[in-house]
């Protein structure tokens, strides 16, 4: 009896130990990968598994986003109007038939200054209103998604008297073609993310205000400003995700990223970032990209049907939400 | 260890009281803080529980509304044994409790408060509530203590006063035989006090019990039929209301010597301030602080005051006299309408991020709250104010190597216990270690001014003796230190000077030469609507 129980316990203790492990998720990841590749034609592939890479970027970038906003305790629901938003922006500075700046040489630059900038700007709106106008974050970039979601469309039939916005140039277009070219600029970008959190005084702060906002702002810390800040780089990272997403489908569209939200909002959960803020790291986010993706891309050519592939991405998210009480518990009990 | 007068014993005989204490002991942490208190409450009495805060009151009427439970000792009600294991229980012998802060929910209506956890249903079982029955009772109810509004008033429109009637209410609806009232009077006007006090002498012809638990003296002495005084957890008196006076009640409450719970003051205490003075004459004439006129409405009124570098000022009151208030003015946390406050001279203004690098420190009364971030390490929390001071421009790039040794040598100073390590989140320490981290953190600023509100509130003898320690050093280095706290004692064995303050107001002031326990205490309570 003693025996028993204590072997259930030591089973426990292992068990214990390996989920409340940082590297949990990356043992997820090596998990998910011997399921699929013995079952599943072409997973393991070298081109299968490049592409997984190169298609994660995006969301790679506004789940890193999103980490940095989760981490001080707040949510942004408005990364796929920010997507969609700068995508119509940089399309309509630089795109081939009623761009602004169409053929000349700056429209490049000045399309992806001009998308960074509305991300920011959607950001910083988002951030405002929760900063200064306490407002709650769920609320504020739910209806933010409405209003720029719904305002990108606007802004293309407006324009171009169509959604999609096509003939973007050729130098805009390699960052679609060129695979190293996106990696390179979604890696830096993250990279700048965990420096950020790891680093420096913003992050530090960025984790205080989490922790508790009350504390922080009575011991100096600006909370505002600091809640800005994070909102401002979660609209700034999306619009990265939205320079790729345009390059790589050749097109300007308010539709870019819509069906993301649920992944990125995951991802960074199933790393470990806690809805509840102060605790999330850069590293872990990545983990939970890789997974999410590993995941999509192991049932999509097991040739399952969308709806399936939803029901069971759903399913798995909402266990990684159990594992995180679950951790937290863990914890709490040590 | 006091027992019961013989009149009251034999009053015990004759009508059977309806709740009896008997010896009760309690421990927190074992520090005894009921040590055999004895007493009773007969049908219609109203007893007047009173003592200093952390007399024991509260800790009394927890046990006897099954919040905790007596370590040694009776409790009797209704003449049977009694030991509630919780609050349901209480409420099965028919106690009630009105609190302090109002249980009410202001969302809903008056009706729906009175039967919350009893509503009337249709044929007794179903899952509809019967409407007409809810309001026919709890207008009978609303009539019993004298309240006009209709039943299906929401709470929220209620002044104090009449939620506190609700309360009451309540408890009738709920057959109470023993109301428990905790400072029913703190937020009523004079006027809302007499028509509780009519209420209750109403409830007292009926035969309802009452303990009346109260710092306003004159009242207690007006509305009590018995009183019980409590200090350090023991009964130090009690008997008949009129055999007592305020000034009798007032040193029963306080009498105690001081004893070594307090550090030695390094620089001499008797010329304290002039001392720390004559440390750095030539430096500024200004004293640290500079508090003039400061009013806010319904806050505070007319709060003027000097802290000299080097000097322990305490301020005395109780719970609502404005002290926290006043702290969170200074800081910068709540508005003041008029006055101003200079710290060295110069004005302070913004909010606690300026304050903060001008100088000035805030040890908050609540810990958990507005202390600590609780699920964060030890070395973030201590190192949070001062993280600014080791970024590197133009990236902010923090030199941790500094901040570590930085929280290493703060852990020193303030001994925190060695056990703990840096990354352990500081919700894993004892409150003692907690406080010695909200302390560290500001320690580390090097602050010119620290204010710190209930430094003590919570935490062991020892452990308060080392915080003791650290203010006097702090002060002893020519830091201003204001402390705020409500025991006496306390501030009397580790301040200078102290200031008393009452309805917002600055209502004494005591050098040390001058320190009394009873008239600092009468300055906090003198004249309250008595």
């Amino acid at each position: 009896m003693t025996r028993a129980s204590a072997i259930t316990i030591d089973g426990r203790r292992i068990a214990n130990r390996i989920v409340g492990s940082e590297f949990f998720v990356l043992c997820l990841c090596g998990v998910a990968f011997t399921v699929f590749a013995p079952f599943t034609p072409g997973f393991a592939s070298p081109e299968n598994l490049g592409n997984i890479l190169v298609g994660c970027l995006p969301l790679l970038l506004l789940a890193t986003g999103q980490t940095l906003v989760l981490i001080t305790g707040g949510i942004d629901l408005s990364v796929t109007a920010s997507v969609g938003l700068s995508s119509v922006v940089g399309a309509l500075v630089m795109g081939g038939d009623a761009g602004w700046l169409r053929g000349s040489p700056a429209a490049m630059p000045v399309a992806i200054v001009a998308m960074l900038a509305t991300g920011a700007f959607v950001g910083f709106f988002n951030g405002a209103c929760i900063a200064w106008l306490r407002m709650p974050a769920f609320m504020v970039t739910l209806t933010t998604t409405m209003f720029f979601s719904g305002f990108a469309i606007w802004l293309a039939k407006q324009v171009v008297n169509a959604e999609s916005i096509y003939n973007l140039p050729a130098a805009f277009l390699a960052l679609g073609h060129r695979a190293w070219l996106a990696a390179l600029l979604a890696v830096l970008a993250t990279v700048f993310a965990h420096l950020l959190l790891a680093r420096t005084l913003l992050g530090r702060w960025l984790y205080a205000v989490g922790h508790n906002p009350r504390t922080s702002f009575i011991s100096g810390v600006p909370v505002a400003g600091v809640t800005v800040g994070a909102y401002v780089l979660s609209g700034m990272f999306a619009a990265m995700a939205s320079i790729l997403l345009t390059a790589r489908l050749e097109t300007g569209s308010p539709n870019h990223g819509k069906a993301l939200l649920l992944d990125v909002i995951g991802a960074a959960v199933i790393g470990g970032t806690s809805l509840f803020g102060g605790k999330g790291k850069v590293l872990w986010t990545v983990y939970g990209v890789l997974f999410l993706s590993l995941l999509g891309n192991g049932l999509n050519l097991l040739n399952l049907s969308d709806f399936l592939i939803t029901i069971i991405k759903g399913g798995v998210i909402l266990v990684a939400a159990l594992l995180d009480v679950w951790r937290t518990k863990l914890v709490r009990g040590s | 260890m006091t027992t019961p007068s013989a009149s009251n014993e034999q009053r015990a005989i004759n009508d059977e009281p309806i709740v009896s204490f008997a010896a009760i002991e309690r421990s927190f942490f074992g520090v005894k803080v009921l040590k055999g208190v004895s007493f009773e409450v007969g049908a219609g009495r109203v007893v007047g529980l009173v003592g200093e805060n952390g007399a024991g009151k509260s800790t009394l009427m927890n046990l006897l509304g099954g919040v905790l439970q007596p370590d040694a000792g009776q409790l009797r009600a209704n003449g049977r044994p009694y030991a509630p294991k919780n609050p349901n229980d209480a409420r099965a012998v028919g106690i009630a409790f009105v609190h302090q802060e109002l249980n009410l929910f202001p969302n809903l209506s008056i009706a729906e408060n009175l039967f919350l956890t009893d509503f009337p249903l249709i044929g007794g079982g179903a899952p509809w509530i019967d409407r007409s029955a809810l309001l026919a009772r709890a207008t009978a109810l609303l009539h019993q203590v004298g309240l006009v509004h209709g039943p299906e008033t929401l709470v929220e429109r209620l002044p104090p006063g009449e939620r506190q009637l609700v309360e009451i209410a309540k408890a009738l609806g709920a057959d109470a035989r023993v109301i428990i009232l905790d400072e029913p009077t703190t937020s009523l006007s004079s006027r809302e006090c007499e028509r509780l006090f009519a209420l209750m002498r109403q409830l007292r012809e009926r035969g309802i019990a009452m303990i009346y638990i109260s710092h306003a003296l004159g009242d207690v002495l007006r509305i009590c039929d018995d009183l019980v005084v409590l200090r350090d957890g023991e009964r130090v008196g009690g008997g008949e209301a009129k055999e007592f006076t305020h000034d009798r009640l007032v040193s029963l409450m306080v009498g105690r010597q001081l004893n070594q719970l307090y550090p030695e003051r390094r620089a001499s205490r008797q010329v304290g301030s002039d001392q720390a003075a004559k440390q750095a004459p030539e430096k500024s004439a200004a004293p640290r602080l500079a508090v003039r006129s400061l009013s806010q409405p319904g806050i505070v009124r007319d709060i003027s005051f000097d802290l000299a570098a080097g000097e322990v000022l305490g301020i005395s009151g109780l719970l609502g006299a404005g002290r926290s208030e006043l702290a969170r003015i200074l800081f910068g946390l709540d508005p003041c309408v008029s006055g101003e406050v200079r710290l060295e001279g110069r004005r302070l203004d913004g909010g606690p991020r300026r304050r903060i690098e001008r100088g000035l420190a805030f040890l908050t009364e609540d810990r958990r709250q507005e202390g600590l971030c609780m699920e964060a390490s030890i070395a973030d929390n201590i190192a949070l104010v001062t993280l600014s001071a080791h970024g590197r421009t133009p990236a902010r790039w923090l030199d941790f190597t500094g901040i570590k040794s930085a929280v290493s040598r703060m852990r020193e100073a303030v001994r925190l216990s060695p056990k703990a390590t840096d990354a352990q989140a500081v919700r894993t320490l004892s409150g003692g270690n907690q406080q010695k981290v909200v302390l560290g953190k500001w320690l580390l600023a090097e602050p010119k001014v620290l204010i710190l509100d209930e430094p003590t509130r919570g935490i062991d003898v020892g452990a308060k003796f080392e915080i003791y320690q650290l203010i006097h050093q702090l002060a002893d280095r020519g830091a201003g230190v204001l402390v705020i706290s409500s025991e006496i004692e306390e501030l009397i064995g580790i301040c200078d000077r102290i200031l008393v303050m009452r309805q917002g107001e600055i209502t004494g002031e005591f050098r040390c030469d001058e320190f009394d326990r009873e008239k600092i205490l009468g300055a906090a309570l003198h004249s309250s609507r008595a």
